[in-house]
């Protein structure tokens, strides 16, 4: 497969390492009332979708960045890829 | 001055320098390599304190610029790699963390890397052997990080006919070898 | 032997004579012949065994679809087995042999086979051998094992290396026939990057096999004068045999291009083959078209042939099976066999065509509406018989058929990924559908357009369509006048009645067999396909498939389109496992990192272990030691006693620069750092998010807003991938930057009594490293050996008194030299992983044994040091009921009662009464070593709430082996409980 990075342009899934599903980056608040079982649901329960599937990629190979790829599971075809740290910060993670 | 002897990557006294076909590949010993990376939100400081101080302007994604000399390579988001010569710029980090002072962290990286300048009209039937690089679109100034024989790299394009690798000092033998034995089979 | 069957005329050299063997035999034949041409030219239609039934077998086609004449080349380390005779380069000195026979081709004793075919049906395994069930692995398996398959390997290594490589094009162009031709001049012309590639090692496709292709000039003579063009373009690039045998996702194919299988060895450091990895932006796929046969009772005797092949032999290599051949077809295009044969003075006694409106043939008999019943002749074709349409039968006299059920486009590449090819009226085959890999185009006799004419323009339409798409504007190459008229085909898949006919000539499945899939209901094609192993063999059905599918259409009643089709999978053709490894074999197969200290290690005679991809010092023998364990011992006591030293650069070294650094590790750690001083050095251990501790290591702060961050050997890749994505994706606001140094320094170990001694004698005077002023965990910035800079960490995996001390990584050679120097009056000894290993086991470090991916803080006896005071990774789901049980595992040591009896890691531990089973498991020793300090095995163990057990024995279990040794739990730390030697 070949993904088009932000930065570098279509680069070859070979040098990147996959994660998973990209709702990893909403991490739940360690203080709050549910956290045990928000924990647990962020790190347990995934959806596994045969089409659209927004996962994490990390460029390992090439300028460390990591990315959030939006993939469709059936075709391959890849429809979006956005640096995570952008949709990190625009999801208003602040620490 | 200190009375360490140093070794070259390869572990010898000299660099190694082989020429095969029409390709010379050299062991490069003599740059003094630092990584400058942005603190959050000083990019432009960087750039800026750069420019005025030491006459370099930062490269763009995926490219090289030539302050002699000093050079720079795009290595990641607001992060380069700082090149000089190792005899006059040893301690290149600090100087250039006495430049940048806070805008800045700055690491030394000289001895993180080993570099072999590949030189020669055939090159690029070299690289399209040992990398996924579109090296025969690749022009000059151009620089981009990924694999060599299963080891990452920095492949910078410095002309048509010159190319560095930049690959981690603990598998020079390994690249070494890749690139020799390349050479050989294109020869 | 002459050539008594080499025509006039063709494509082959005749200066450049060529000798080669088959069998032993020597014969004669020309460049430009494949094995198969120049076999047939000397007479040899017998080139081969049948896998399952062991019938004589002959070429069945002229090219990669071959499923009959499989042989080997070569012998020794070059040996390779089931190639098709049908592409093998000639070269001068070329030897092949014949396989799947004993004694010889001609009597091959497991032609009894061929006697027992009823037994030997489709399903023949499934039903045979069931029973009795004991009889599997004694008898059954190694009787099948020693029938099955076709060649054989030598067991000798290749000789040979393989390259691989990577390629970039605007436009990959597969196949190199009228179609690919014409797409190649078009996209070259218009400046595009441009590959063409093509398995044949001469290209032109049909255009070199026919001899009417084109109006007005001969297709060779436009061939050459177009390759000559496109080589004289700087964007083409033309691979001949060069095998594109996959499509991949986005643009990508796999290709193997054949560099030195035409030589009798590659020349010295030249490969034989190259795996090309090619990125493109589109790919016309101008794979050209596959003829089929038509089954007809024994149609698979040496001589029976497909009819295109029969005029490619004729026209291109000059060769004829036979001198007399009959034509069997159900459409127009064979009759073209029989005129080109007549054309170089072979007999074409008649054509046989099913269509009752046949047209007639000059210089023949047209046999209209007739049908070949049957076939004669033991190891090579002698005559045929044939129905004609009154219902008589005659027996002609022939040495070959040159049979034609048609053509079926060669759809492989498009369906690699979800192509599903589309039923066809007009011609009655398979035309590429829905869901092409993308940026494929089809052009030409691939897309079902089997004219010629059709070709050459489709082939030039295609490259303009693809480059378009690109944004470059092409016009289409002006393209000879070529033969062009509607495909005139009537289906007819077999003759009626006919039993031991063959759809798969490799894996021998007769419409008998398909017969019987039907009758016991396997009638889904995929279900039909792997009860007769149709199309299973290594030429995926290429000839069969649809002829099957017909044939069970019709059993069950149903259309071709209907009963469905199968698809293909890569590769195309058969790659070479060698071509896969490519460089990566040997020693090569991955790269090795070398520590600073190797060319040093290797002087004194290490012995070094494998640690990822690094060599490390194991041990460092010394005379007179003949067990690795004196070394070890050695290492350990005199590192214990006086001073040693070891390289540690290993460890993984991250950069953590910035503002926020110190809250940073706050989040990567589980203990807290953003109290620790500069100056200071702070174990610090990694959790996963669920709570279990992955990585340990230290932190020592340079700066306020700087640290360098040390990690275990193993994780030091994964640690770093952790950290980014915390930084990027948790905590993007951060002003925190991180970066890789674990080259950067070459870091090595002095722990023992005398470790300070030796290192004033190395650090500057202006630094003092006294207890008092460079106290335990503590860390800074020095000069070394008169100005060099370096670092110091005062930590100790050991237990010793010890430092850390790390320059750049090119002084690392000399600064081992020097330690060792200094550390001559002390006697100091270099030490290897092993000494390293046992001295933390000695003290109780947990190490990769201990984090094995099922261990919380608590299990490790840190549990106090996840804090609560702040957020980290892991610390919520560490909280976790499950695992903060009371008899939760806890890391102790263990102790035979018995010093000298041996603790093997892993083994388990039972109550010192009591059952010795699951239920009762009170845990499991996880590293065990000798201590030549304590003089006794010891052990760390996991033992269930094993922190208030200490004392108690234990019955160590490893049924394994048969062993039981009681053991006592006691601290985990052995040596120094109570840290004064790492304070002193």
């Amino acid at each position: 497969m070949l993904i088009d990075h932000p930065l570098l342009g279509l680069r070859d899934a070979q040098e990147f390492t996959y994660l998973g599903d990209a709702s990893l980056i909403n991490r739940p608040d360690w203080q709050a009332e549910n956290a045990a079982q928000a924990f647990h649901d962020y790190l347990y329960l995934r959806d596994n979708p045969a089409g659209e599937h927004r996962e994490l990629w990390f460029h390992e190979q090439g300028d460390r960045s990591w990315l959030v790829v939006t993939r469709n599971t059936l075709t391959h075809e890849i429809l979006k890829v956005e640096l995570a740290r952008d949709v990190a910060k625009a999801a208003g993670k602040a620490d | 001055m200190h009375k360490l002897k140093a070794i070259t990557p390869l572990g010898s006294d000299s660099p190694r320098i082989d020429t095969i076909g029409a390709l010379t590949i050299s062991e490069g010993v003599d740059s003094a390599l630092a990584s400058v990376a942005a603190r959050a939100g000083q990019e432009t400081a960087v750039r800026d304190l750069l420019a005025e101080k030491l006459s370099l302007s930062l490269p763009d994604v995926g490219r090289s610029a030539d302050a002699a000399p000093l050079a720079a390579f795009w290595s990641a988001p607001e992060q380069w790699m700082i090149t000089a010569p190792h005899d006059t710029h040893e301690l290149l980090a600090s100087e250039l963390k006495a430049v940048l002072g806070d805008a800045a962290s700055v690491v030394e990286q000289t001895d993180g890397w080993c570099r072999f300048d590949v030189i020669g009209d055939t090159l690029e039937d070299l690289f399209e052997r040992l990398s996924n690089a579109p090296i025969r679109t690749m022009g000059a100034s151009s620089v981009r990080r990924t694999t060599v024989e299963h080891v990452g790299v920095f492949l910078w394009r410095l002309s048509e006919t010159h190319v560095a690798v930049f690959g981690p000092r603990s598998s020079a033998a390994s690249l070494h070898h890749g690139l020799i034995s390349v050479a050989k089979s294109i020869a | 032997m002459a050539q008594n069957n080499r025509l006039s005329g063709g494509l082959i050299n005749r200066d450049a004579a060529l000798n080669f063997t088959f069998d032993g035999k020597t014969y004669q034949g020309f460049e430009g012949d494949t094995l198969a041409s120049a076999l047939l030219a000397n007479g040899v239609r017998l080139m081969g065994r049948s896998f399952k039934y062991h019938r004589p077998r002959g070429p069945l086609t002229a090219g990669s679809e071959e499923p009959n004449a499989l042989v080997e080349l070569r012998s020794g380390g070059r040996q390779e087995p089931n190639t098709r005779a049908t592409v093998a380069e000639l070269y001068d000195g070329f030897s092949a042999n014949s396989q799947n026979r004993w004694p010889s081709l001609e009597r091959d004793f497991m032609a009894i086979n061929d006697r027992f075919s009823n037994f030997l049906t489709a399903g023949f395994y499934y039903k045979t051998f069931m029973w009795p069930k004991a009889f599997w692995e004694k008898l059954y398996e190694p009787i099948i094992r020693k029938a099955a398959g076709l060649g054989s390997l030598t067991g000798e290594d290749d000789p040979d290396h393989y390259d691989k490589g990577f390629l970039h094009c605007d436009l990959l162009i597969i196949g190199a026939g009228p179609a690919g031709l014409a797409a190649a001049l078009t996209a070259g012309r218009a400046g595009a990057q441009v590959i063409v590639a093509d398995e044949d090692f001469r290209m032109g496709g049909r255009l070199i096999a026919e001899t009417g292709a084109l109006a007005e000039m001969a297709g060779e003579a436009w061939v050459t004068e177009t390759l000559a063009e496109l080589a004289s373009m700087g964007n083409v690039r033309v691979m001949p045999r060069t095998t594109v045998f996959g499509a991949y996702d986005h643009g990508i194919y796999g290709a193997v291009e054949r560099n030195a299988d035409h030589l009798i060895a590659p020349a010295t450091d030249k490969p034989r083959q190259t795996l090309w990895r090619i990125y493109s932006k589109r790919a016309v796929i101008a794979t050209g078209a596959i003829e089929r046969p038509i089954a007809f009772e024994n149609n698979d005797r040496p001589g029976v042939m497909l009819a295109g092949a029969v005029r490619g032999y004729a026209n291109r290599w000059a060769a004829t099976p036979a001198q007399s051949v009959v034509v069997f077809a159900n459409n127009d295009d064979a009759h073209q066999t029989a005129r080109d044969l007549m054309a170089r003075g072979v007999v074409v006694p008649a054509i046989v065509d099913t269509r009752p409106d046949a047209p007639d043939v000059a210089g023949t008999e047209v046999l209209k509406g007739a049908e070949i019943v049957d076939s004669s002749g033991r190891l090579g074709l002698t005559s045929v018989r044939v129905r004609t349409a009154n219902g008589q039968t005659r027996d002609i006299a022939c040495g070959a058929v040159a049979m034609s059920g048609g053509w079926n486009p060669n759809l492989g590449l498009t369906c690699h990924q979800r192509g599903r090819p589309v039923w066809h009226n007009d011609i009655h085959a398979f035309v590429p559908g829905e869901g092409l890999p993308v940026g494929q185009i089809v052009a030409g006799a691939a897309k079902g357009e089997f004219t010629t004419e059709a070709a050459l323009k489709g082939g030039a339409a295609a490259a303009v369509a693809a480059l378009s798409d690109l944004g470059i504007t092409a016009a289409a190459a002006e393209l000879p006048a070529a033969t062009d008229a509607p495909v005139a085909i009537t289906p007819f898949w077999h003759v009626k009645g006919a039993k031991r006919a063959w759809l798969d000539y490799q894996n021998d499945v007769t419409v008998k067999d398909v017969k019987l899939a039907h009758q016991e209901n396997f009638t889904a094609v995929e279900h039909l396909k792997r009860y007769t192993t149709l199309g299973m063999a290594t030429d995926q059905g290429k000839t069969s498939n649809v002829g099957a599918l017909a044939v069970m259409a019709e059993l069950t009643g149903k259309s071709i389109p209907e009963t469905g089709t199968t698809i293909f999978r890569p590769p195309y053709t058969p790659v070479a496992m060698g071509a896969f490894g490519g460089r990566a074999v040997g020693k090569d197969f991955h790269p090795t990192r070398l520590t600073p200290s190797h060319k040093w290690a290797e002087e004194q005679g290490a012995v070094f272990v494998e640690v990822g991809n690094w060599l490390r010092a194991q041990w460092f023998p010394r005379k007179g030691e003949t067990h690795w364990r004196q070394s070890v011992d050695r290492e350990v006591l005199q590192t214990r006693n006086s001073v040693g030293v070891c390289d540690v650069t290993t460890l993984g070294k991250i950069d953590v620069q910035g503002a926020d650094a110190a809250a940073f590790l706050n989040k990567i750690y589980a203990n807290g750092f953003a109290k620790l001083a500069v100056g200071k050095t702070r174990y610090g251990l990694m959790l996963r998010e669920d709570g279990v501790a992955y990585d340990d290591g230290t932190a020592a702060r340079l700066a306020e807003d700087h640290f360098v961050v040390t990690t275990t050997t193993a994780n030091a890749v994964l640690a770093y991938r952790n950290m980014e994505f915390v930084r990027q994706c948790l905590c993007p606001e951060m002003d925190v930057q991180l970066i890789s140094t674990t080259e950067a320094w070459a870091q090595y170990a002095v722990a023992g009594p005398n470790s300070r001694k030796l290192l004033q004698k190395i650090v500057d005077p202006e630094f003092d490293i006294s207890n008092e002023a460079f106290p335990f965990m503590g860390c800074g910035e020095i000069t070394v050996c008169g100005g060099l800079r370096a670092r110091l960490f005062r930590i100790s995996f050991s237990g010793e008194l010890a430092y850390e001390i790390a320059v750049p990584t090119r002084y690392g050679d000399a600064m081992m030299r020097a330690l060792m120097e200094a550390g001559e009056e002390f006697d100091a000894v270099p030490y290897g992983t092993e000494a390293l290993g046992v001295m933390r086991i000695e003290k109780g470090h947990a190490a990769g044994n201990e984090l094995n991916g099922t261990t919380t803080a608590l299990n490790l006896g840190l549990g106090r040091m996840v804090s609560t005071k702040k957020d980290c990774i892991g610390n919520v789901l560490s909280r976790r009921e499950g695992m903060n049980t009371k008899d939760a595992l806890a890391l102790v040591g263990v102790k035979p009662v018995n010093a000298a009896d041996p603790l093997p890691a892993g083994a388990h531990l039972m109550n010192a009464t009591g059952p010795v089973d699951a239920a009762h498991d009170q845990g499991y020793v996880t590293s065990a070593a000798y201590s030549p300090i304590l003089e006794s095995s010891i052990g760390l163990a996991f033992v269930k709430g094993g922190f208030d057990r200490k004392g108690e024995k234990l019955r160590l279990v490893n049924p394994l082996e048969g062993q039981e040794t009681l053991v006592e739990i006691v601290s985990a730390h052995f040596v120094d409980p109570e840290g004064e030697k790492l304070r002193a």
